[in-house]
């Protein structure tokens, strides 16, 4: 076998390797290097995959040896590699990004154990994004989820910890509720393959027990991907993090379980159970509605910058849970762009805000009056970033809103609905945005505030600004994400 | 065998009954981790009960077995080694943040944490 | 007859004994209850013919769980709580759940039914080929550790973010040799050594406990048994060792840098063997390539996974255990 036939396996081999090695490290900033050459190599892999797969093909790699459905089957095309690269992208641009801050916010002791839970945070994604067998998304799912659990942990406030207590017991019921889905599913098919649950529940004449793997595994995957109103653990986790842990799991860790979300709701339950498509527009549609509306909301009321984004996020999952209910190409599309897409804004804001939590040592927004004039490149970063969420011509985040809305306008007077939600939510985004860029550009710093030492190092100021570049590049020339979400999209629905 | 029937699944209900109803209704933190490994308990005997076969044994093939042996399907078995494992991985991820908010609070009742943040 | 009567006797046993975890307000009580509710739970393994589940529940759940717990519980020292918070949000949440599983439930196959869809789909296809294509007589760990090796490959995985998560937490102080004396150390750590029966008797057990755990380590192909079980057997001897003539002695028999080294070299070890495999022109994990005789490359990538396992599971349930055990000396 060749070295391209083998990537599929290297994709997730390299960073489960080099963790234990990074553990070993103990020397001053060698963990770090090594989590840096473990992501790079990830992504580098993770584009080479998706060059494969962009004309359409699929890949399968059998673990082991042994053919689906007695072992475990990778199973890579557009959608997988389109989030792979999303999560290995993000990591490594976070670590790389983030060397100064992470030093100053997680101590020199618990490096080599930091270091190694991020390499396998970003394994367990991939796994999760990139695997054909239901109870393996599980195995990886809980790598992802305790090394996230651990990133969060190490913020230097302590409520860090009580975020994280609270982030491991929803979490962990969520983990909990989808391995009962997958319970379910096995008594009902008796196989664990997604290709082959698929192909044998047309068969199931027990439908209860179908549907109640579908009711636990959405609920389950709801609960991880913080949709509203089962987001209470989100924004305390994304606001005590160390900064560079938010940049992370903002960008990548709610994506990948909405994607399981789409996978498995698509993939072996729409065609097989009848009025699955109206089941899942009435669950996900009110849920995507109030997101929107509740996230903007109380994003408004923020004091604190980080947890304002985080609302915002809230939010921005209500997009994407609207795409999913909507069950067609254009809505699907719309979703998986936005994941995508939302993940490059979103990342990119975080580490404005890093860079600003790294020169004014808070990010209570009251405090950070002037940064207008006192970091001119970040703050316009940040800017930028919000005209994303609002959804303005020239950011990527006109081009989700834009699919969104062509999917809302198939849909008749249900449609006219959704487009007036998305576009009031939108102004809503405004008033946030907006309540951020007046501190800082219109208002004094108070006399007695402390000056601060300038614009962010250049090591933290360029990984900003090349996401924010290829956030605009993408608004201009969408085609490298749209393709590959029409791409999956068309082949979750069956179309191809 | 007949009279058991579905009586391992509803015990499986009421387990998970109870532990979703300890782990959210109790404010003390170790109690409501006690909680997360009943509940997570509760699904390993979901998966078991499926394992079994009438008139099998353990799925070991021994050398001199007769040729028409049953033995008990081996797949649950292998999904719930690797789940216990994963719910005490969890349990002491879960013990230590206990730990550390015990050092860090003085206290690990969720309601008290919940006020001394609200002071804060 | 008696078997159908000991299973419904066992099952209700564990929702008594859940309930009774439930309403207990001694957190002491709570977590002794719950190494009973674990060791009923084996039991109930056992009956439903899942050897090697029943043995790494009984282990994992009533043994390692437990002694966690304990050590928390010392830690945050708090053995009552106030009373329940009487919500409704709980109350309706788990009613629901309840509901919903009983309604599904009722169109599950009964117990044992072989026509039922799970029995006739891949398991027979595991019966039939494991004496074939791998040799090995517990068709558990041959569906473990090879034909489902990459799911246990997270799973060691699991166990080492586990470490590395009590590691960050509970961190790697290290206890000031020069300020205070050795004697002095022992006196602070918690022991039972002036307890004479449990330290003679614990003395002479944990020999027998490291051996019956490196038997179940290597026997586990051909009975119940495997690098998870074993793991935590050996551990669970060090961990009496410990907990008999102290945390400092306990670190003098196995070094913190040692349970450390065995937890990544565990780990290093299984997906080294997938490396190898790659190298060798095979698929990740595809042991038949390692040797001529596929066969024999299976026994012998299946050991040597195992053995990964085990390094992984004993070095990481002895490291989890010290950092409790010496966060508790000030």
């Amino acid at each position: 076998m060749t070295l391209h036939d083998q990537l599929p396996a290297l994709l997730v081999a390299v960073p489960l390797f080099t963790a234990p090695i990074a553990y070993l490290l103990r020397a001053h900033g060698l963990p770090w290097a090594a989590a840096v050459a473990a992501t790079v190599t990830a992504f580098i892999i993770a584009c080479s995959l998706a060059a494969t797969v962009y004309g359409g093909e699929t890949i399968i790699y059998e673990m082991g040896g042994w053919p689906a459905p007695y072992g475990i089957v990778l199973h890579i095309d557009a959608l997988s590699a389109l989030i792979a690269m999303l999560v290995t992208g993000s990591s490594a641009a976070a670590l790389i990004f983030g060397a100064k801050s992470l030093a100053d916010e997680v101590g020199e002791e618990i490096a080599p154990s930091f270091f190694a839970a991020w390499i396998l945070c970003t394994a367990g994604l991939t796994g999760m994004v990139i695997t054909g067998d239901a109870f393996n998304i599980f195995v990886f799912m809980e790598i992802s989820s305790l090394s996230t659990y651990i990133l969060v942990s190490a913020g230097p406030d302590r409520r860090a910890l009580v975020a994280t207590y609270r982030y491991i017991i929803m979490g962990t019921i969520g983990a909990t509720f989808y391995l009962i889905g997958v319970g379910f599913l096995y008594m009902a098919t008796g196989s664990l393959n997604t290709v082959d649950i698929a192909a044998r529940v047309g068969d199931v004449t027990e439908v209860r027990l179908l549907l109640v793997a579908a009711g636990f595994i959405t609920v389950g995957m709801a609960l991880k991907a913080a949709v509203f109103p089962l987001h209470s653990w989100m924004p305390n986790a994304y606001t005590f993090a160390p900064n560079v842990v938010t940049v992370f799991i903002a960008a990548a860790s709610a994506k990948v379980s909405l994607y399981v979300l789409m996978r498995i709701d698509y993939a072996i339950f729409y065609k097989n159970i009848p009025n699955h498509e109206l089941q899942l527009a009435l669950l996900l549609i009110p849920m995507g509605i109030l997101a929107l509306f509740a996230g903007s909301m109380l994003a408004i009321y923020e004091k604190n910058l980080k947890r304002l984004l985080a609302y915002s996020s809230v939010a921005q999952v209500g997009y994407i849970a609207l795409g999913i209910a909507m069950a067609s190409v254009s809505g699907l599309t719309a979703a998986i762009v936005h994941m995508f897409n939302h993940g490059l804004i979103k990342g990119g804001m975080f580490m404005a805000v890093a860079c600003l939590a790294l020169r004014y040592r808070t990010v209570n927004i009251a405090n950070l009056a002037g940064a207008g004039r006192a970091m001119p490149w970040t703050m316009a970063a940040f800017v930028i970033g919000g005209l994303g969420l609002i959804g303005v011509p020239l950011t990527p985040g006109f081009i989700s809103k834009w699919y969104l809305v062509l999917g809302a306008m198939e849909k008749g007077w249900l449609g006219a609905v959704l487009v007036a939600a998305i576009l009031l939510s939108s102004l809503l985004a405004v008033i946030y945005v907006w309540k951020v860029v007046e501190v800082a550009y219109f208002k004094e710093p108070r006399a007695n505030a402390t000056p601060v030492e300038g614009e962010a190092p250049l090591v933290m100021l360029i990984p900003t600004w090349i996401v924010v570049l290829a956030g605009l590049w993408i608004a201009i020339d969408s085609s490298l994400p749209v393709t590959m979400a029409t791409l999956g999209a068309e082949t979750l629905l069956g179309a191809r | 065998m007949e009279l058991l029937g579905l009586y391992n699944y509803f015990v499986f209900a009421v387990l998970l009954m109870v532990g979703l109803y300890c782990i959210l209704a109790r404010t003390n933190i170790i109690k409501s981790l006690i909680g997360l490994s009943i509940f997570q308990g509760a699904v390993f005997l979901l998966y078991i009960s499926m394992d079994k076969i009438d008139g099998g044994t353990g799925p070991i093939i021994l050398e001199g077995a007769p040729a028409d042996t049953i033995y008990a399907n081996p797949l649950p078995q292998v999904l719930i080694l690797t789940a216990i494992v994963v719910g005490i991985s969890t349990t002491a991820l879960g013990l230590a943040v206990a730990v550390r908010i015990r050092e860090a609070y003085g206290t690990i009742e969720e309601d008290k944490i919940q006020e001394m943040d609200r002071e804060q | 007859m008696m078997t159908i009567v000991f299973s419904l006797f066992l099952l209700t046993m564990l929702v008594l004994v859940a309930v009774a975890i439930l309403r207990t307000d001694n957190l002491f009580t709570a977590v002794m209850l719950s190494g009973i509710f674990s060791l009923l739970m084996a039991a109930n393994f056992f009956v439903l013919d899942a050897a090697d589940v029943a043995l790494t529940e009984a282990v994992i759940g009533a043994g390692i769980s437990t002694v966690l717990f304990l050590g928390a519980l010392a830690l945050t020292a708090e053995k009552d709580r106030s009373p329940p918070v009487g919500s409704w949000v709980p109350l309706i949440s788990a009613s629901a759940l309840g509901a919903v599983i009983i309604y599904g439930v009722l169109q599950a196959p009964r117990l044992g039914d072989p026509n039922a869809v799970v029995h006739n789909h891949v398991a027979p296809w595991y019966l039939e080929k494991t004496p074939e294509l791998i040799d090995v007589p517990n068709v558990v760990t041959a569906v473990l550790a090879s034909f489902r090796g990459y799911d246990t490959l997270g799973e060691v995985f699991v166990v080492f973010i586990a470490c590395m998560g009590v590691m960050a937490l509970l961190g790697r102080v290290r206890p000031r040799r020069d300020s205070i004396k050795l004697t002095e150390y022992e006196e602070r750590s918690r022991n039972l050594r002036h307890h004479l029966i449990p330290r003679i008797v614990g003395k002479m057990l944990v020999p027998f406990i490291v051996l019956f755990g490196l038997y179940v380590q290597f026997h586990g192909d051909f009975g119940p048994g495997g690098g998870f079980q074993a793991g935590g057997l050996i551990a669970a001897g060090v961990i009496l060792y410990s907990l008999l003539e102290g945390d400092w002695r306990g670190r003098e028999l196995v070094p913190e840098w040692f349970s450390s080294l065995l937890v990544a070299l565990g780990a290093l070890l299984y997906a080294g063997v997938g490396v190898a495999c790659m190298l060798k022109g095979g698929h990740f994990l595809n042991y038949s390539v390692l040797f001529e005789d596929p066969i024999k490359g299976q026994h012998v990538g299946i050991l040597l996974v195992e053995l990964g396992v085990g390094m992984t599971v004993t070095g990481v349930m002895i490291t989890v255990f010290h950092a409790f055990a010496r966060r508790g000396v000030r």
